[in-house]
């Protein structure tokens, strides 16, 4: 195989849930786990005589995405059926959307190994949900659990403007951002409220035609995506290179044996036969509806990271670190308010010991037990010097492990910084007069021994001699 | 317009409609009486007309986002044809 | 007590000349004498005594209604909580809806007696009757002939005064058609005038719930009740209901008539034209002038319809596959299996017929060549009906090209039964009221006339239709028999 020759192209159509109290076209809950359907209520079931009522709120979600993509929202967009039968699709068609999306073109910046790349969104339609077929034996039946079914969907399609596995995953994380950023979609991917379909295809080099291509169904993190496209890259091109072809077809991951296979039963060809739902009238959306959204746009993520930039003074790295969830942009936002400006040491903290203590324990930050009026008290200890940079961690691990403040603890264990520098003096004084050997070898040439003395103060003072004023001290007096 | 017995039930596999082998014929020729109905629209010139999918020159009415409907599942599955533990059974799937 | 109308029995239970139960029992054994009509699918004599009992207490404290202790029937079409609801086919045989349509609600909120679920064609689609899976409904003017469908045993049921007023619903004619083939009064509301919601559906787009009584003033009564805007139907106008009992006295002067030449062509029964323009006479004397209108493209209606209403058809039947309700077949060998033929098994050869042609128009390559030209046609059609109710306040016309048929005589020809509906079909494109008035008979049997109106006239209709039965007694004439 040599994957010089080849170019890979990747489109991925991604199907997000919307964070709706109710469904789609009916007035069922949505939440997530319940008992099997008991959140399936006529209209979901597609009881006979029953009729969709379109759910105000899905609607303004997806013009909220579409204005965060810089779309253009349609003034007018129409739902269609799209029939197949399958026993997940209670009425034997989905009420999806065709000809006229509310969502048209629009974008989304990447950035991959430094370099930036826009990827085009082609459109966003508003769908519902199937339902779900258990496979647990009942005697060699499926088992149908339709709650999911109603719950809206916006499925989001790309341009097949992807050339890697690598940019896929960057689209696709950014999207994930976005939507909770539009705290339009609760991003659980478990869960199955964030999936991915992935197009994939090849071309040799320089060639303007795409390849015939393949669609990997289902797959549901990240990291299997990367998996999924790269192991399908690689098959395409052996089966090429082999004298093969690659057919049209839809391909199923799996994840255990790092694999795609072909989906038999998705194989007949689908003639869908949508046609407008007569069940629906038209959506329009006005342009002051369009203007009321805009309003309640939240400030978006690659604006956000330029402001914590010029702001807060940080680097490029840790500005995306902190801008990647608004949970955790909020977090630090208040971090630094809280702590009366203290913005350098809030994005140390932040993205050294907290995140690396959420890591460690397989948290994310709206979980962290460490809230900002508690992080933001042991901060402001550190700048007023109350406290050396050492012993703030020794405070903020009791920090986490408990509930006292960063005061309490500082406190309780007698861990405020020693400003007497009479009593230092004094301490210096003597470890000098104790270690005259050591003080030959620093006076002959050998700095290195300069580390001891300062260990040996802080072990005096416990740690809590301020550094900086030691080794000033230190330096003046073994220098004699 | 004249549709074949092959048409019919590969139609009919589309709409998973069971129909007798000896009856395609004949519903090929009623279909293809219908369609022969159709041919009169075809000298109708409608290049500029947009079409009417409803009577009504409305726009969608907006549904507040609220739970309105809960749990009725015993109800629903009395008159299912066979349901366990609350799910519908249905012959094995295969994926 | 059985040739009273709605109007006069209402007037009775208030003045306390006789109560619910007693006309509820008065209609319950009409039902079981005239069985034979085969009218009715399922009779439910217990609740309705039930709801009577109900009802004469409501009257007894003065909280009643227009309909309260009014026996009705419902068409098997819409839903209605613990009461089997078949729609005419064997898939629904077994099914016991398990909530009630909007219209249910309302006869129910209203007091009225439903007496039982009235037969009709499979899911609506026939024009005679004869495609119910609980076989033909009689016609009462003459057993040997259809009642017209699909509200077959709507409209024989009225006629043969087993109760006062039903409901039918009417996608290309099924309410008019029979009314007018059974000799009583049938209004088709403007689209959305009531909800669909509970009401099986055929074709979405053209669907729509109508009154079913033996004068024009019952049908207001009716439709007082039917009528309004519903928040679980998308397609519901919001818009007032006006009290249509209020302006059915206006007189007609000055009114206008559209006469469409293209209703008057080839294909139309001599006598039936001949009872139309006498019909029209009549409106002259009452004041109106009468002018002719041109819808050119109103012979395209056929075609576009059987497109269309087999297009939206197509889907919405897609829900019956055994798995949820309704029909399952025997030992299922695979999912295929299970789909095909429980609905192979189950569905009659018109409804199979109506989901083949839809199914094809929708599929790959044809869409644009049926349907879309379809959909084409139908606004052609609807704005010519704009363009001659420009010029006119109502236009009016038969509804049949001829009298009730035989039993069987077009069953065999689903195209000639098609051809039965090129009257009432373009109304329901244009989504336009309205209604089938007796006027007249034709060797014994009833002929209706049509009148059909602007966008939500209901009640300019129903005063026209009023006007005439003040000076005619066709619509007070019964089938031997059923005196």
């Amino acid at each position: 195989m040599d994957n010089q020759k080849w170019e890979v192209v990747i489109g991925l159509e991604i199907h997000t849930q919307l964070a709706t109290q109710s469904k789609i076209f009916s007035g069922a809950p949505t939440a997530y786990g319940a008992e099997p359907n008991v959140q399936a209520c006529a209209v979901d079931l597609g009881l006979p005589g029953v009729l969709p009522v379109l759910n105000e709120e899905a609607v303004r979600m997806a013009v909220k995405f579409g204005l965060a993509i810089e779309a253009e929202i349609a003034p007018y967009s129409v739902f269609a059926r799209k029939n197949y039968f399958y026993p997940d699709l209670p009425k034997g068609y989905q009420i999806s959307q065709f000809e006229l999306p509310i969502v048209g073109k629009g974008y989304l910046d990447i950035e991959v190994d430094g370099v930036k790349k826009r990827i085009g969104v082609t459109r966003a339609h508003l769908e519902e949900d199937a339902g779900k077929s258990l496979h647990e034996d009942f005697h060699g039946l499926t088992g149908i659990d339709l709650n999911r079914a109603g719950t809206p969907l916006l499925e989001i399609v790309s341009e097949p403007d992807m050339r890697s596995a690598k940019e896929a995953v960057a689209y696709m994380r950014q999207l994930h951002e976005l939507v909770r950023y539009l705290e339009i979609c609760d991003g659980n991917m478990q869960e199955g409220s964030f999936r991915c379909d992935a197009n994939v295809s090849v071309r040799p080099k320089g060639q303007s035609e795409f390849g015939t291509r393949a669609e990997i169904k289902n797959i549901n993190s990240f990291k299997f995506v990367e998996k999924a496209i790269n192991h399908e890259i690689e098959r395409q091109i052996d089966l090429i290179e082999m004298g093969g072809r690659v057919v049209q077809e839809t391909r199923l991951y799996d994840a255990n044996k790092d694999e795609t296979r072909s989906m038999r039963s998705k194989e007949e060809a689908n003639d869908y036969r949508y046609f407008p739902d007569p069940d629906l009238l038209p959506v329009s959306i006005s342009e002051a509806l369009k203007a009321q959204i805009k309003a309640t746009l939240p400030e978006l993520p690659g604006a956000k990271k330029l402001r914590f930039i010029e702001q807060y003074g940080q680097d490029d790295e840790s500005a995306t670190t902190l801008t990647s969830s608004r949970e955790l942009a909020d977090f630090y936002e208040q971090v630094v308010q809280q702590s009366g400006g203290q913005a350098k040491l809030a994005t140390n903290w932040m993205t050294g010991d907290v995140l690396g203590a959420l890591n460690k324990a397989g948290l994310d930050i709206s979980h962290c037990p460490v809230r900002p009026e508690r992080l933001s008290g042991l901060i402001k200890r550190i700048a007023d010097n109350t406290i050396s940079g050492k012993i703030a961690k020794q405070v903020f691990d009791k920090l986490w492990n408990g509930t006292a403040t960063a005061d309490e603890i500082i406190e309780q264990d007698g861990l405020v910084q020693i400003t007497d520098m009479g009593a230092i003096e004094a301490i210096i004084d003597t470890i000098i007069a104790n270690n005259q050997g050591q003080v030959e070898q620093f006076r002959s040439g050998k700095d290195k021994v300069f580390g001891f003395f300062v260990g040996q103060v802080m072990k005096e003072t416990q740690g809590k001699a301020n550094p900086a004023e030691v080794n000033k001290m230190l330096m003046a007096k073994l220098k004699g | 317009m004249s549709l074949t017995a092959d048409d019919v039930k590969k139609i009919a596999h589309l709409a998973r409609l069971g129909i007798n082998p000896q009856d395609e014929g004949n519903y090929a020729q009623d279909l293809s009486g219908i369609l022969d109905l159709m041919v009169q629209m075809g000298s109708l010139d409608t290049s500029e007309v947009l079409p009417m999918a409803h009577p009504m020159d409305q726009s969608q009415r907006l549904r507040p986002d609220k739970v309105t409907e809960h749990n009725q599942r015993e109800k629903f599955q009395a008159i299912a044809p066979q349901v366990e533990e609350g799910l519908y059974l249905v012959p094995k799937v295969i994926e | 007590m059985h040739n009273k109308t709605i109007a006069e029995l209402a007037r009775g239970l208030r003045s306390g000349e006789f109560s619910s139960v007693e006309l509820t029992r008065i209609f319950l054994d009409r039902i079981t004498q005239h069985q034979n009509l085969n009218a009715f699918v399922t009779v439910t004599p217990d609740q309705a005594l039930a709801q009577a009992e109900a009802a004469d207490k409501r009257l007894a404290e003065g909280s009643s209604g227009l309909l309260t202790g009014i026996p009705i029937a419902q068409k098997d079409i819409f839903c209605t909580d613990g009461v089997k609801t078949s729609c005419g086919s064997k898939m629904l045989d077994n099914f016991i809806a398990p909530y009630d349509a909007t219209v249910v609600t309302k006869f129910n909120e209203a007091g009225a007696v439903m007496l039982g679920k009235l037969n009709m064609d499979e899911f609506a689609m026939g024009s005679s009757n004869e495609t119910s899976y609980y076989g033909p409904v009689l016609n009462p003017w003459d057993t040997k002939t259809v009642p017209g469908g699909s509200s077959g045993g709507s409209a024989a049921a009225v006629a043969a005064r087993l109760v006062p007023g039903v409901t039918g619903t009417d996608t290309g004619g099924s309410i008019r058609q029979p009314a007018a083939l059974c000799g009583i009064t049938g209004l088709k509301p403007t689209y959305g005038r009531v909800s669909r919601y509970g009401m099986i559906a055929y074709a979405s787009s053209l669907d729509q719930g109508g009154p079913m009584t033996r004068t024009a003033e019952d049908a207001a009564m009716l439709l007082q009740t039917m009528a309004g805007f519903d928040e679980k139907d998308s397609t519901s106008v919001d818009k007032p209901v006006p009290d249509y009992l209020a302006s059915i006295n206006q007189k007609l002067e000055g009114l206008t008539i559209g006469l469409p030449k293209e209703f008057f062509g080839e294909g139309l029964d001599a006598g039936i034209a001949a009872i139309i323009e006498t019909a029209v006479e009549e409106y002259r004397r009452l004041g109106a002038t009468v002018k002719e209108v041109s819808m050119p493209n109103l012979k395209y209606a056929i075609p576009a319809y059987y497109i269309i209403a087999p297009a939206e058809c197509s889907a919405n039947l897609s829900r019956f596959d055994g798995v949820r309700f309704g029909y399952r077949c025997e030992n299922p060998s695979d999912l295929t299996d299970l789909y095909t033929r429980s609905r192979g098994e189950a569905f009659g050869k018109e409804v199979k017929r109506r989901i083949l042609i839809g199914t094809y128009a929708l599929s790959a390559g044809y869409y644009d060549a049926y349907y879309l030209k379809a959909q084409k046609v139908r606004r052609l059609i609807s704005e010519d009906f704009k363009k001659a109710l420009s010029e006119v306040d109502v236009i009016m016309g038969p509804v049949t090209p001829s009298t009730a048929f035989g039993l069987g005589e077009k069953t065999g020809d689903p195209i000639q039964m098609y051809l039965s509906d090129i009257y009432t079909i373009a109304i329901n494109l244009a989504g336009l009221p309205a209604i089938s008035i007796p006027a007249g008979f034709l060797n014994a049997m009833p002929v209706g006339l049509q009148i059909i109106g602007q966008y939500f006239a209901e009640d300019r209709l129903l005063n026209v239709a009023h006007q005439y039965q003040q000076v005619t007694d066709w619509h007070q004439r019964s089938p031997k028999g059923f005196e």
